[in-house]
């Protein structure tokens, strides 16, 4: 039984009949270039965007959740995020737990230690680098302890170093029997972490499976339009354009 | 949730202060006590007649018109994720003046004696919201704060008609004066307008705690989150408005406090809007009220109004909030 699927989901033009299957314990990563339809894919999963097609959890119909069942079971953490008001690291992520109407203060300490930022739990938001930031909206995921983690680019704009420990975390929180869909621009990030890879271009999925599947020069060509050099057998693997 | 707030025992304190300092301050000095238990009591004396019959009314008014004020503030600013937000911006203070400024110059609700401005003035704000919730449609902020700024414009229109054929110059006059906004002179009935769309826009605003806190992270996490975004973003609309609209009708345009008193208080309740709600409410009834026994210390002879001291002071701390943002944005 999938922990996610979807069956031919379509969005206005932007995503054209899309099925994926996601099950507990992997990453399956969105990869394809701008305006593919990534976001709007997560965006449909998590219901924010209407859809026509089929969303499933463990074989139940998504339609039949109500907004706040499908924010347990489901946590976004969108393109870009930022706090209006300078509030604390904790207060960030003690809104995680908005979807269950509690502050429950086990699963807000859990996630700051899932994302490494309990030394830091009182500063403000407002004073943290860009890298401790980013880790601070993924704890604030991770508090609402969502069985489907959709993370849209969480390593945009990050340094070599946090964006290793953002797809750490993700890895991790997949790892115990979550599952977590990641949209990616770094496509050797893309071949070091995910389990499964779906190709989007102009909203169709051009090619779904194994990274071994799906990063071919060939494929990447066609979709991107730029010579691409692909090593997986290297650890870790390398995909660069040439 | 982590940041603990300790600041509304310390505002219920000053709040208690400030009413029994308004109690006593006058120009005939009476015994507060002696005047309460007489009036409760019943016992025609000149402190019952002094505290109950006046300076009761003008200061439980000013109290709940500050309260109204400042968490119509509170909860505009959250919910539009901007500190700059004001009450006026829904459109309910001009469309309260139109209303009320209707009853001066057509003479409707005759019946209704010193409450026709009142109702007059609620009604006003009322339509003034409907039109302004229709226009805005999804509640989104930039669209209420145009939608607001398009009813403001048409109503502050129409209050110039109203102005410009006033059939004569003392009803004018007292249009021009009740404008100014004030709480003196206002008598006991208008609390009962007042404290029910106290009551009524308090609640509807408090159950919008959830979606003002998770709106600090944008409208995306928020619906991601479960909250009905549009839905509870008009709820808190339409809450403030009741609130803007009863005070404006009873007393007035006071300006600046719904958008001062909230600022001054973030950083005591760690910057959270659905923490700021309560705490602004008390607050802005504190300020309200010293501002009204300010205004009776002036050795004027006739009132400075109200509204017009709360402008003066608010202001230049407008403008310097005004100069701090645009520092922090360059």
């Amino acid at each position: 039984m999938a922990l996610i699927s979807t069956e031919s989901l379509t969005i206005d033009k932007r995503v054209k009949g899309l099925s994926i299957e996601l099950h507990r314990g992997e990453v399956l990563g969105l990869i394809g270039p701008n305006g593919a339809g990534k976001s709007t894919f997560l965006h449909a999963l998590v219901g924010i965007e209407d859809y026509i097609g089929k969303i499933e959890s463990d074989d139940a119909d998504l339609s039949g959740f109500s907004r706040t069942q499908r924010a347990r079971l489901i946590g976004l953490q969108p393109q870009t995020v930022s706090s209006t008001w300078p509030i604390t690291v904790k207060d960030v992520v003690t809104l995680g737990r908005i979807p269950w109407g509690d502050e429950d203060d086990d699963a807000i300490n859990q996630a700051m230690q899932l994302a490494g930022i309990s030394d830091f739990e009182d500063r403000r938001v407002d004073h943290l680098s860009g890298g401790e930031r980013a880790r601070v909206w993924l704890a604030r995921v991770l508090a609402g302890q969502p069985q489907v983690f959709l993370a849209d680019e969480p390593v945009a704009n990050l340094d070599i170093h946090y964006q290793l420990s953002v797809m750490d975390v993700l890895k991790d929180y997949a790892a115990q029997q979550h599952g977590v869909i990641v949209a990616l621009h770094d496509l050797s990030l893309a071949a070091r972490y995910c389990d499964k890879l779906c190709l989007l271009k102009e909203g169709e999925c051009v090619s779904i499976g194994s990274p071994a599947e799906v990063l071919t020069e060939s494929l990447l060509h066609s979709v991107y339009g730029v010579e691409v050099d692909v090593d997986l057998n290297r650890i870790p693997p390398v995909v660069l354009p040439k | 949730m982590a940041t603990k707030i300790k600041i509304i025992p310390w505002l219920i304190v000053t709040l208690a202060l400030v009413t029994w300092v308004s109690l006593g301050q006058g120009s005939v000095p009476v015994s507060v006590l002696q005047g309460l238990s007489d009036w409760f009591n019943s016992i025609s004396s000149n402190e019952a007649l002094i505290i109950g019959e006046i300076r009761l009314p003008r200061t439980l008014l000013a109290l709940a018109v500050g309260a109204a004020l400042g968490m119509s503030g509170a909860a505009l600013q959250g919910l539009l994720r901007n500190p700059l937000a004001e009450p006026g911006l829904v459109g309910a203070s001009q469309g309260a003046a139109l209303g009320a400024a209707s009853v001066f110059y057509f003479g409707i609700f005759a019946n209704a004696g010193p409450l026709a401005i009142t109702i007059a003035g609620l009604l006003g704000a009322i339509v003034a919201l409907l039109l302004m919730l229709s226009l805005s449609g999804t509640g989104r902020p930039s669209l209420v704060i145009l939608a607001g700024l398009a009813i403001s414009t048409i109503a502050g229109a129409a209050l110039a008609v109203v102005l410009n054929f006033a059939p004569n110059p003392y009803a004018m006059q007292e249009l021009v004066f009740w404008l100014l906004g004030s709480v003196s002179n206002r008598g006991l009935d208008s609390l009962l307008i007042l404290v029910p769309a106290l009551i009524v826009g308090g609640a509807i605003i408090l159950t919008q705690r959830p979606l003002l806190a998770a709106l600090s992270l944008g409208e995306q996490v928020a619906a991601s989150m479960g909250m009905a975004v549009n839905r509870g973003s008009r709820l808190v609309v339409l809450g403030t408005a009741i609130l803007v609209g009863a005070s404006v009708s009873v007393a007035g345009n006071i300006g600046f406090v719904g958008l001062l008193v909230p600022h001054l208080l973030r950083p005591f309740t760690g910057y959270r809007p659905d923490q700021l709600l309560i705490p602004s409410a008390l607050a802005g009834a504190i300020l309200v009220c010293l501002a009204d026994i300010f205004v009776r210390l002036l050795p004027f002879g006739q009132e400075l109004k109200l509204g017009v001291l709360t402008s003066l002071l608010g202001a230049p701390l407008f403008i310097w909030l005004v100069i701090r943002e645009s520092k922090r944005w360059p």
